[in-house]
């Protein structure tokens, strides 16, 4: 089945799946998690080894702020569910409605990084550097991780929007937003372990 | 142009056989210079730091740059053909694959001209490998070069697994796939997931060096336990991933020249599932000294022996398949043979360094190196030359010469076992791994000979091979569609080499053995499963070549410290990402009456 079985105004009922590549796509998106999975499950478990080593650095009850990290997870939670609003939208061929929640969707993403940037910048101000410690040194690179992978996401569903202005909802694009919206989930799954591992346990334990 | 552009699979097989042999042969000289320097007690032809670093390159090399390689070369040539696919389920992530493995080993190789060579072994352990102990810029051309060479691997595994799952032809089942597609499918899994952690390991030491992380700096609360946690999570598996698909390949050479049905098929899969997942339970054997304690190393000791049972069926299995078969020994099944013998010998002292009291004498002796060599030489390298030479006409269309391939196969089987043989002995006897030289009168100097003598008549068994291959190119293409005439599975039913679009029609397939069954019963092609018509082709792109040597720039920009270089090199990277992003590739069709012209890869 090629890419121009479908013309644009006749979509099937699920676009994102229309095609062989798409199908494979998809796939292939699901097994790339998996791989992402266990890189994410390596970092927590070197902070986890490493997070009680703090030198002569704060230790992570000295400087967590609960309430903004709980805002800032609060943010990223609701982007999830606004990604489902998008995809709910592709699969009523809404075009406009799709574009509109995906930029909410955005947004609230933007908000989350500037949210831990201002965290970071707070916390090298309290002594809580990269190099401090082999507990800040891991902190940072499994945050740090989570949060590169949102600025990736932000500006990847930033290109898709612009295909979607250039080319419309074609059985070409509509497996993009699909697939980037399994992805925006999965950084959400992963940080509500990172709100458990890092940041509750790190002013209970 | 053609080739640096290429999505076919079957190219980028070849190019993967072309670079992977290249680096086996690297990998080799660096093998022989240590033999030369081991040859006689107290020599002297390379100095100790310099011995540090052909021990580090070699490994690495054999593994990373030679091995995989050359096994994705075979799982690109033949896995797509065998499941009746026209190419796999993502052609310019293959070239991407390709690209950035040859740019990560040439990465790695330019630190010989750098004069800056890594030297912590290949399992760069730390604090040895750390900025204390090594502030040269040698361990980061390890890091940098295999965190690019492992983009590919990953990148591989997943495209292998999505082809196997969802593209496969009418009518192959999983439980009917040829055993050397289900051993890549396993692979592959195993791929996904143990080089994640490779990566983070890779990480995690590279920002220790470049930007004074603590993950390891033992000073700081770091802890070089941990790096060998995560070393040897991603690294036993890994040893599966490079003998699963020799498994496969001599279970479909024992199995055509035997004339006979694989024994135990379904065993035959469930075993390789079995040693997979049992691969992920038990690398802390590597451990065993650290100090983990008695029930750590209880569990993993008798968790490691558990895999001998499924190795055992496997074993078992190939010997009743050869069992009353009319086998033909030519140079492939040779090596399939003695595959046999020579993996069951690795085992067996796999078992012994598994009982972990025993393992505190055995370790880092010549008795670990021995194992590990007739494992990995003896199972995997075999492996490949019995698949090259069963595969060879397949992918060129040229038969090669027996008579040249017995020789080859005899050098190289003598030749290992003389190499490795007395290995055992001197480990025995307390030869330490790792030294650069020992004193005479203690028993190692006969044996240490014997072993160089071994190591270079390997080589003379590798320059036949190549001699082979030379001899080969200059005849005429002249191998059928089924040139061994025994052929079972679906890559013998078209002609060698392929057609670019490889199936004109999907073949149906009605059972295992697809292309057997046909024609024990009379018939003299596949049923096809679709009517002719114009066949959909992805078009080729430079992009992959591009985003590679953007990766290769930027990992030299991090290393000296010039973050312009980096940022430059991320920016070619990225950029190409953008590109391929935005301009959708619609590639191209081939009609009907174009396939009659048979249009060569």
């Amino acid at each position: 089945m090629s890419s121009h079985d479908h013309v644009d105004g006749h979509l099937p009922h699920e676009p994102e799946k229309a095609t062989l590549q798409a199908r494979n796509n998809i796939l292939g998106f699901w097994l790339f998690l998996g791989a992402e999975t266990v890189l994410f499950g390596t970092l927590f478990s070197a902070f986890l080894a490493l997070r009680h080593n703090i030198g002569d650095g704060p230790s992570a009850n000295e400087i967590f702020q609960l309430p903004m990290v709980f805002a800032a997870t609060m943010i990223l939670l609701t982007s999830s569910l606004t990604s489902v609003f998008a995809v709910q939208a592709l699969h009523q061929h809404k075009k406009k409605a799709m574009v509109g929640w995906l930029i909410v969707t955005i947004v609230l993403g933007l908000s989350f990084l500037g949210l831990e940037i201002y965290e970071f910048f707070e916390y090298v101000h309290e002594g809580h550097k990269f190099t401090t410690s082999a507990f800040s040194s891991s902190f940072y690179t499994l945050v740090g991780f989570h949060g590169a992978h949102v600025a990736f996401g932000v500006v990847w569903i930033s290109m898709i929007i612009g295909q979607i202005f250039k080319k419309g909802l074609t059985v070409v694009t509509a497996p993009k937003v699909y697939i980037s919206a399994i992805y925006w989930h999965f950084i959400d799954v992963v940080w509500v372990f990172i709100f458990t591992v890092v940041y509750l346990m790190g002013k209970v334990g | 142009m053609d080739w640096l552009t290429t999505v076919d699979h079957k190219k980028i097989g070849i190019l993967y056989m072309i670079a992977g042999g290249f680096f086996f042969l690297i990998g080799g000289l660096e093998a022989i210079i240590i033999r030369v320097q081991l040859m006689k007690p107290m020599n002297d032809v390379v100095a100790g730091d310099t011995f540090n670093e052909l021990i580090t390159m070699h490994g690495t090399t054999m593994i990373f740059l030679a091995a995989m390689p050359l096994l994705f070369a075979l799982m690109n040539a033949v896995i797509p053909l065998q499941i009746g696919a026209r190419d796999v389920a993502f052609p310019f992530l293959n070239s991407l694959g390709f690209w950035t493995f040859f740019f990560g080993g040439l990465l790695l190789n330019l630190s010989w001209f750098a004069g800056t060579v890594p030297d912590a072994g290949w399992t760069s352990y730390v604090p040895l490998a750390g900025p204390t102990f090594n502030s040269g810029h040698g361990v980061d051309y390890y890091v940098i070069g295999l965190q690019i060479a492992g983009i590919g691997t990953l990148l591989g595994g997943i495209n292998f697994m999505a082809t196997i799952i969802n593209m496969r032809a009418p009518g192959l089942t999983f439980m009917r796939l040829p055993m050397f597609t289900w051993s890549i499918f396993i692979t592959s899994a195993l791929i996904v997931f143990a080089f994640p952690v490779l990566t983070v390991g890779l990480v995690a030491i590279m920002f220790d060096r470049l930007f004074q992380a603590n993950f390891f700096e033992v000073a700081n609360g770091g802890s070089g336990v941990l790096w060998e946690h995560i070393f040897w999570v991603f690294g036993h598996p890994e040893v599966y991933i490079l003998i699963l698909p020799a498994f496969g390949i001599i279970s479909e050479v024992v199995s055509t020249f035997s004339r006979k049905r694989l024994f135990g098929y379904s065993s035959m899969v469930f075993a390789t599932v079995l040693i997979a997942f049992l691969g992920f339970m038990v690398w802390a054997h590597h451990m065993f000294t650290t100090g983990l304690g008695p029930v750590a190393n209880g569990l993993f000791s008798i968790a490691t022996m558990l895999i001998a049972v499924p190795t055992g069926v496997k074993i078992f299995n190939w010997l009743f398949t050869l069992w009353g078969g009319s086998i033909r020994f030519t140079t492939a099944n040779l090596f399939g043979i003695g595959f046999i013998p020579t993996f069951v010998m690795g085992g067996v002292t796999g078992v012994m360094l598994a009982s972990a009291p025993a393992d505190f004498q055995y370790h880092d002796s010549y008795f670990v190196v021995a194992h590990f060599h007739y494992v990995i030489v003896g199972g995997l390298v075999f492996g490949i030359f019995a698949g090259l030479h069963y595969w060879w006409p397949k992918m060129f269309g040229r038969m090669l010469n027996e008579t040249i391939g017995k020789i080859t196969f005899w050098t190289f089987f003598i030749g290992f076992h003389l190499t490795f043989f007395v290995q055992h002995f001197l480990g025995l006897l307390g030869m330490p791994r790792r030294v650069y030289t020992y004193l005479g009168g203690q028993g190692y100097d006969d044996m240490n000979m014997i072993s160089t003598v071994g190591a270079f008549l390997m080589g003379v068994g590798t320059i036949a091979f190549l001699l082979n291959v030379f001899i080969t190119w200059a005849k005429p293409r002249n191998a059928t569609n089924d040139p061994w005439e025994d052929g079972r599975s679906l890559e013998w039913t078209i002609p060698s080499p392929p057609p670019e679009y490889n199936f004109q029609q999907t073949p149906l397939v009605r059972g295992y053995d697809a292309w057997w069954k046909e024609k024990m019963e009379g018939k003299t092609a596949m049923t096809p499963a679709e009517p002719i018509g114009s066949i959909h082709m992805p078009s080729p792109s430079i992009l992959p070549l591009i985003m590679s040597i953007g990766l290769f720039i930027a990992g030299f920009g991090f290393m000296y410290d010039h973050l312009l270089v980096a940022g430059g090199g991320l920016v070619i990277t990225f950029g190409c990402m953008v590109i391929r992003s935005l301009f959708d590739d619609h590639g191209y069709h081939i009609e009907p009456e174009d396939q009659e012209k048979g249009v060569k890869a």
